[in-house]
């Protein structure tokens, strides 16, 4: 525990020691609100609710968390640090664990540094204030999915571009893997469980209760398998690739 | 202790480290020597815990290299190659990280940081973030990070590798004064290195070891050891006249100097200064040789590439 706690503030510090941490708030929050006011036509709806917002968030992890997660443990690798902490008494577990920890912790405080939109719609009007909460943790649930996937496939790579690559795309097949269209393309050949399968692997199906307020605990389950899976996958491909 | 057996590393196909087997005792500063690729810092990752061997294995103080190794990282200061650091650090954040990772607790991890720096000399550059560091204070980090905790077991992969002379000295400085109740294994392709610090070296081409010897028992082991080359002024004449000598065993010119082998156990020195006396040459250098390590070192690692290619 006081290992892994040692790794997440180590990685912690290290988003405020460069600009990675200020440049990637700042986008975040503006295409946020870009995205909330322009696109989801936040006004002109005239609903006292963040429904706008969090629609569009799986949209902008999708290519805001693979830059946090792509250095994860690429650039571990490429400058050879990765030598230098596996043979720390720290385990495997430890590292990721932390690693992952110190990610999500970070990608929680850009969603939190958000509470201006809470803040506008509390002045506009009388929203259900205890469903945004439940999209707000909703949507930092999805942010740790994307995360685990980002941080196993930077583990493949010392390249920080390929890993940023890999984890658009996969992500994107997360994403969308509830979608007709996909569905379609499945529809007729593959067998009804499979479609139920893959459906209910997208993390838009998941959200989008959750983005309306509504946990449900599957949904819940469903993230937290998720990023189960992926730092399990994580820790297997560190365990291999380490060496290269 | 460390004790290997039959350790060996492949990568896919290739035999990295092929079945080395040796053991290393307290107070031995133990050199691994061999031409780059030999496979040396594969050996020392396996040492240190971070690569599983492919066969074979190794204790060290008791743990093993194949189980749990977080015992036996516990015990270990290990030096990577190149000495990679976080470098958006400052020596002072990183090595509290480093002391925490070793379950130094709050007064002993700040006593331990403020010694280790003092020690390598590091309290100037102590705020400093370490990507702003000259070479040679990062790899003073590199060192600091390694012998924080004060371990009984120290592997350094090529810790003077980059250095100026006047580092590479301080550096070896550090080393040999470490040296004493500890065990040491450095990696080095730069064969005074070997002569300047290590009790023991082993010579290590393609993955196997070649030679297990002291120093000086290497030095022993070249052509030249006991050879007298001289400067003189009618190289051919004296060539001849000292080739006649029955402590003579050969005699070689090349360009101006002329180099006598001896013969086994013949006092060679006197011969030689009696027949300069005797011929009345001119001799502008004479000098005794030990031996030349690097013609060793060339001469057993050439054998072994020769075996490998036929
Ligand atoms: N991750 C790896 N994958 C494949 N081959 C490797 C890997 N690491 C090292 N090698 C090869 O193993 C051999 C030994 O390398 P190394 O232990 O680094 O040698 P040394 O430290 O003695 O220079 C070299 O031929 C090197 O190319
Ligand atoms: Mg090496």
């Amino acid at each position: 525990m006081q290992a892994m706690t040692n790794v997440l503030r180590r990685e912690l510090a290290g988003y405020f020691a460069t600009p990675v941490a200020y440049v990637f708030i700042v986008i975040f929050l503006m295409a946020a609100s870009a995205l909330t006011f322009y696109l989801g036509g936040f006004y002109e709806r005239g609903i006292a609710d963040l429904e706008p917002f969090f629609r569009f968030h799986p949209w902008l992890y999708l290519f805001l968390v693979p830059a946090i997660s792509m250095r994860l443990w690429a650039e571990e690798r490429k400058t050879g640090t990765v030598e230098l902490l596996l043979t720390l008494p720290v385990t495997l577990q430890q590292a990721v664990l932390g690693k992952f920890l110190a990610a999500w912790l970070f990608v929680g405080l850009a969603l939190l540094l958000t509470f201006p939109v809470w803040i506008t719609v509390n002045l506009l009007g009388d929203p259900d204030n205890g469903s945004i909460l439940a999209a707000y943790i909703g949507s930092w649930l999805m942010a740790g999915g994307f995360l685990a996937i980002g941080s196993c496939l930077s583990a493949l790579t010392r390249n920080q571009v390929v890993a940023f690559i890999l984890t658009v795309v996969v992500c994107f097949l997360f994403l969308v893997s509830g979608l007709p269209l996909v569905l379609n393309f499945f529809k007729g050949w593959a067998p009804q469980v499979f479609l139920d399968g893959i459906s209910n692997l997208s993390f838009l199906s998941h959200f989008a209760a959750i983005s309306k307020g509504v946990i449900d605990l599957r949904d819940l389950v469903y993230f937290a398998l998720v990023m189960g899976f992926w730092l399990l996958a994580n820790i297997i491909v560190l365990e291999l690739k380490k060496a290269d | 202790m460390i004790e290997a057996k039959s350790l060996t590393k492949q990568y896919g196909d290739f035999t990295a480290v092929d079945g080395l087997s040796f053991t290393v005792n307290e107070g031995e500063v133990l050199g691994f020597l061999g031409p780059n690729g030999a496979g040396k810092s594969t050996t020392m990752k396996m040492l240190s815990g971070f690569l599983t061997p492919s066969s074979g294995t190794a204790s060290i103080q008791g743990h093993d290299l194949t189980g749990d190794t977080l015992a036996l990282r516990r015990c270990i200061g290990y030096l990577p190659e190149g000495a990679p650091l976080y470098g958006e650090m400052t020596v002072r954040q990183f090595l509290q990280f480093v002391a925490r990772a070793r379950s130094l607790s709050g007064s002993d991890a700040k006593r331990s940081v403020a010694q280790t720096m003092q020690r390598l000399n590091l309290e100037p550059v102590s705020s400093q973030t370490i990507e702003t560091l000259s070479k040679g204070y990062k790899r003073r980090v590199g060192l600091a990070q390694a012998i924080l905790h004060d371990p009984q077991v120290l592997i350094l992969d090529e810790p003077t590798d980059g250095l100026d002379p006047n580092q590479k000295h301080e550096v070896r400085r550090l080393i040999r004064g470490m040296a004493e109740d500890k065990i040491i294994i450095i990696s080095t392709h730069i064969l005074e290195e070997v002569e300047a610090l290590c009790s023991r070296a082993m010579i290590i081409a393609e993955g196997r070891l070649l030679v297990d010897d002291t120093p000086r028992g290497l030095v022993r082991r070249s052509r030249y050891h006991n050879a007298i080359t001289l400067v003189v002024d009618h190289p051919q004449q004296a060539a001849s006249a000292l080739s006649e000598l029955p402590e003579t065993a050969r005699v070689e010119l090349k360009e101006h100097e002329l180099t006598v082998f001896p013969q086994p156990d013949a006092d060679l020195l006197a011969a030689v200064t009696g027949a300069v006396d005797m011929h009345r040459w001119t001799v502008s250098e004479l000098r005794w040789e030990s031996g030349r390590l690097d013609e060793v070192f060339r001469e057993i690692t050439g054998r072994a590439q020769q075996r490998g290619t036929v």
